[in-house]
């Protein structure tokens, strides 16, 4: 990592913000600017904060955690190399390492109870610890919504607006725009609308562009999936219980 | 008097905002309303040739604004109808000549003297459309029946959404019934469809316009042509009339009731 840098990059569950080294407090100024500007994106978001081995107190994680707050975040976890800022952000009931397996840090320590827990829970259930976006009204062209978990608009998504999901998109309504659902990876997310007619269709690393054509059927509602290397829409039966 | 300030706008450029400001003008002043049009295009201005009244601009918008010459000097009097005013544009300054809250503090002079501002926005979504829209109480977006030109519109209303204006209504410009009919042209349902906003008027492609937009005389003024006639109508429907249109359902009839307005073929 280089001085004086900052690096934010969504993961599963939230975000990944990456202190460089350098001063902190030009560090948290650029990083609170680049939040206020792309803000909106990030709202409801958790961040995990990584940050090396920089020694972190207690007041400087209570300083960032209300810079996040401010910005509508939460700080959630601190991967940390130095033990003082792990106990540091243990005493402020901040988590010190990521759910799910693969996370752990070269030269990070084990545990303790509240790491664990957290780890216990992330490993049950993703879904309703991930931070949702709820639009009320129509995305109209130009508009862009992002979320690292779903959203779900109740509208119309207008051609020229755009969707970014980590998770599932829901659209009540007709859906006209691009969509990319499981934009982190996930190729388990899916596309609900109550008429499907995209410009563009993403799930995960598949793309799918709906043939063109006036289409002669009644629109009905469609959800779409990633089977077998492409994207499949069907329409909508009741008896769905949602396996994947 | 209390003017409304109505702002012209579609974000695609050559859809008509000219004509339409021009046409609106002229009809709302026919119709015995004070109406001042103001040119909003700093640096491309039109509005002026449109409505015949290049060769009288002595002041501009411009000129107000950096105080070298009161309000009332730069407004420009149309000789053939009464109440009609024109406070064009620069033609050799840019878009940053201007601010929004510049627009909003001459909106606000003028709206004690007059009943209707109609600002003629510029195209695009930049400095001259935020100033265009700063001081509208109301806005008008004029969209032709093509995909591009309703696109360009929806992010127009996107962004007036997003400035927290009422919501605007909706002109469609320049539709060709025939070309609809046979599935060439988007139809007024299509576009209502994406657009989902109140529509206000329908003006058919009319050869008079361009004709009357050459000659500096709007086509609201002349009595023969269809597209001014909309006009009109759509001054009536500003006004707070009920004047019946064609009906969405109606618009398969759309060529005969051009037939039937026309009285020929």
């Amino acid at each position: 990592m280089e001085r004086d840098t900052i690096s934010i990059k969504g993961i599963r569950d939230g975000l990944m913000v990456t202190l460089g080294d350098g001063e902190l407090a030009p560090l948290v100024d650029k990083l609170a600017g680049r939040l206020a500007e792309q803000g909106r994106f990030f709202q409801g978001g958790q961040v995990a904060l990584m940050v090396g081995e920089r020694l972190m107190g207690r007041t400087e994680l209570e300083g960032i955690g209300a810079m996040l707050a401010r910005n509508g975040m939460a700080l959630w976890v601190v991967l940390s190399e130095n033990e003082e800022t792990q106990e540091a952000a243990r005493g402020l009931q901040i988590g010190t390492r990521l759910p799910g397996s693969g996370s752990e840090l070269a030269g990070g320590t084990t545990m303790p109870e509240e790491g664990t827990e957290l780890l216990a829970a992330g490993r049950m259930t993703s879904d309703e610890e991930q931070p949702g976006v709820l639009v009320r009204g129509a995305l109209r062209s130009g508009r862009r919504v992002e979320s690292t978990g779903h959203v779900v608009v109740i509208g119309d998504v207008n051609p020229g607006a755009e969707i970014f999901a980590g998770g599932d998109v829901i659209v009540w309504g007709k859906l006209r725009g691009l969509v990319h659902a499981g934009a982190h990876g996930d190729q388990t997310a899916v596309v609900c609308a109550l008429e499907l007619v995209p410009t563009q269709l993403r799930i995960a690393e598949f793309i799918s562009v709906p043939p063109g054509g006036p289409r002669d059927k009644e629109p009905v509602p469609e959800m779409a999936s990633a089977r077998d290397g492409q994207i499949v829409a069907e329409s909508w039966s009741p008896g769905y219980r949602g396996q994947r | 008097m209390t003017g409304r300030v109505i702002t012209i706008t579609s974000g695609k450029g050559g859809v008509g905002k000219t004509t339409a400001t021009a046409n609106l003008g002229v009809a709302l002043a026919q119709l015995g309303h004070k109406v001042v049009t103001i040119d909003a295009d700093v640096g491309l201005r039109n509005l002026d040739l449109v409505m015949g009244l290049e060769n009288r601009i002595v002041y501009d918008l411009v000129d107000v604004i950096e105080g070298r010459c009161k309000l009332r000097q730069a407004m420009i009097r149309d000789k053939r109808l009464e109440g009609l005013y024109l406070l064009p544009a620069a033609q050799t300054r840019d878009k940053t000549a201007v601010s929004p809250s510049d627009m909003v503090l001459i909106c606000d002079e003028l709206r004690s003297e007059s009943d209707y501002i109609l600002i003629d926005s510029p195209a695009g979504i930049e400095r001259g459309f935020r100033n265009a829209i700063a001081p509208a109480d109301e806005v008008i977006i004029l969209t032709n029946p093509e995909v591009s030109s309703v696109r360009d519109s929806d992010r127009i209303i996107g962004l007036l959404e997003a400035d927290e204006k009422a919501a605007p209504s909706l002109i469609v410009n320049r539709i060709k019934p025939e070309m609809v009919e046979k599935g060439e042209m988007l139809a007024i349902g299509d576009v209502l469809d994406v657009l989902m906003i109140k529509l206000i008027g329908i003006v058919p492609e009319d050869e008079q316009v361009l004709i009357s937009t050459n000659r500096g005389l709007p086509a609201a003024l002349a009595n023969g042509s269809q597209a001014g006639q909309a006009f009109r109508n759509i001054a009536r429907r500003i006004g707070g009339e009920e004047v019946p249109f064609l009906s969405l359902e109606r618009e398969r009839g759309l060529r005969g009731w051009l037939k039937r307005a026309v009285g020929s073929r």
